[in-house]
């Protein structure tokens, strides 16, 4: 059965799926940075402001912490981490994923949002929120999976503060991370949802509905930590260092986000 | 509109299909003639990942291929790179994952060449590589087509295993379909619309191909 012809096609076909992969690895250095998905427009603007400022681009790939931290520790190559929760990249860190502990890039908050036409209210002390569970104006309310986005634990620590977890458990709507979230929570399928203000104060986010500051007390703070991975090149450390800079501040100040050392 | 992953998704297709060809007409065509005991366990086998959910699958795969398992240490030992989250780790999830779609077309078009003719063949003095590009392929075309339209629009479309051992690093393993779900989180509407249009109508197109050459499987000899 060994034909001349098929050694052939045979050997054809390999060569060109050596070729194939090769190719794929012929990449400038164009690092792939894992941002959690609260950053989704603010650590756009910074890239932008970084490829503007030094010429050099970055990918960015957005998704939940708990997620990417699973990720790295299979050996995803991602060269920095900004992940929404500082613990993350602490524990990266002591299993030796991370070059070191990183550091505190910003504080984030949450809002309630409700969609246009929703029966609740923005009302971020969540009084309202109470009254519509009691009364049956809510059926389905949106938060990120308090599992692995940092988001979502915190949007459970508000609703356990206020004392509305149990019972608003039945309806409540995942999302895979905290954009998902603020998609189902802007979606006229939920009466609303809490997301990350960083994204609420997204113009597209924001004419979607309306939505008011959860007050910090109710939950833990939101410290998101940064980091670098053991295979950051020089592109990834220019722009981790670029997120410290008082240009990159700006836009996380824009998002929302406290500043470390800075009062909110 | 993602180029980049728009064209990773057709790469991934092209080669996906370039790789089954051989494979899906040799298996089909023994699957077809053979008639030994166990034949019925090798078929559900091919069938598997027709029923299994993606993500179960994405999950075997993340444990034999990941980094801590045989087949990925000495992938990684020969390549110097590891397996998942690669394009090559892709490509083989892919090719794993479309079996059925490039097995069961060819081997029910070959199994519509009625035995007159193979034993005509031979009675000719062929070999069965030369009964096989001469006479037999001639004839089994429109179900190797099938599979091979099947698996390339497949391909395309899976999402539920690439997320899994992709990581959807863009140029690498953020394809197309991965994309559109990255726009919909990025509250970028046009961009998903746009993109699900064209799978919508590279879809369509691909499964009127199929149904057109599927109606040729076994009418040629009446």
């Amino acid at each position: 059965m060994l034909s001349r012809r098929r050694l052939v096609v045979l050997s054809g076909i390999v060569s060109f799926m050596a070729l194939a992969p090769s190719a794929a690895h012929a990449r400038t250095d164009e690092p792939v940075i894992a941002a959690a998905s609260d950053l989704q427009f603010a650590l756009t603007e910074v890239a932008e402001a970084f490829k503007s400022q030094t010429g050099r681009s970055v990918r960015l790939a957005f998704g939940s912490s708990g997620n990417f931290a699973r990720q790295i520790r299979q050996n995803a190559p991602f060269q920095v981490f900004f992940s929404a929760n500082e613990d993350f990249i602490k524990d990266l860190a002591k299993d030796g994923f991370m070059r070191d502990a990183g550091e505190l890039y910003a504080i984030g908050r949450i809002v309630l949002i409700v969609p246009k036409g929703s029966p609740l209210q923005a009302d971020g002390t969540l009084a309202d929120l109470k009254a519509a569970l009691a009364d049956g104006r809510l059926k389905k309310f949106a938060i990120a999976n308090p599992e692995h986005a940092p988001y979502g634990t915190r949007a459970e620590e508000a609703l356990r503060t206020a004392g509305l977890w149990d019972a608003i458990k039945p309806k409540l709507v995942f999302g895979e991370n905290v954009s998902q979230a603020a998609q189902f929570a802007t979606s006229a399928d939920t009466q609303g949802g809490i997301i990350a203000y960083s994204l609420a104060l997204a113009p597209k986010v924001a004419a979607l509905g309306s939505y008011e500051l959860i007050p910090a007390e109710m939950h833990k703070p939101l410290r998101q930590g940064m980091g670098l991975t053991k295979t950051a090149g020089a592109t990834a450390i220019a722009f981790y260092d670029f997120a410290k800079t008082p240009a990159a501040r700006t836009i996380f100040r824009k998002f929302g986000f406290v500043l470390p050392g800075e009062a909110s | 509109m993602d180029w980049p992953a728009l064209w990773l998704s057709l790469k991934l297709g092209m080669l996906t299909v370039l790789i089954l060809l051989p494979l899906g007409v040799l298996a089909g065509r023994w699957l077809a003639y053979s008639r030994m005991r166990g034949k019925v366990l090798i078929e559900a086998v091919v069938a598997l990942p027709l029923v299994l959910p993606p993500t179960v699958f994405g999950y075997y795969l993340m444990v034999a291929f990941g980094g801590g398992s045989p087949i990925g240490q000495v992938w990684q030992a020969t390549f110097g790179h590891q397996l998942v989250f690669t394009f090559e780790g892709l490509l083989l999830a892919s090719v794993i994952f479309n079996i059925p779609f490039a097995i069961q077309p060819t081997q029910r078009s070959f199994e519509a060449i009625p035995p007159e003719v193979r034993e005509a063949a031979s009675c000719c003095g062929m070999t069965p590589w030369q009964s096989l590009l001469r006479v037999e392929l001639p004839l089994a075309w429109p179900g190797v087509l099938t599979a091979m339209v099947l698996s390339f629009a497949h391909t395309l479309g899976e999402f539920g295993i690439v997320l899994m051992v992709g990581g959807s690093i863009p140029g690498e393993t953020k394809t197309v379909a991965i994309s559109i779900y990255d726009r919909v989180q990025a509250f970028d509407d046009a961009g998903a619309a746009q993109m699900s249009a064209l799978l919508l109508v590279i879809s369509l197109v691909a499964i009127t191909l199929t149904f057109a050459a599927s109606r040729r499987i076994g009418r040629r000899l009446g």
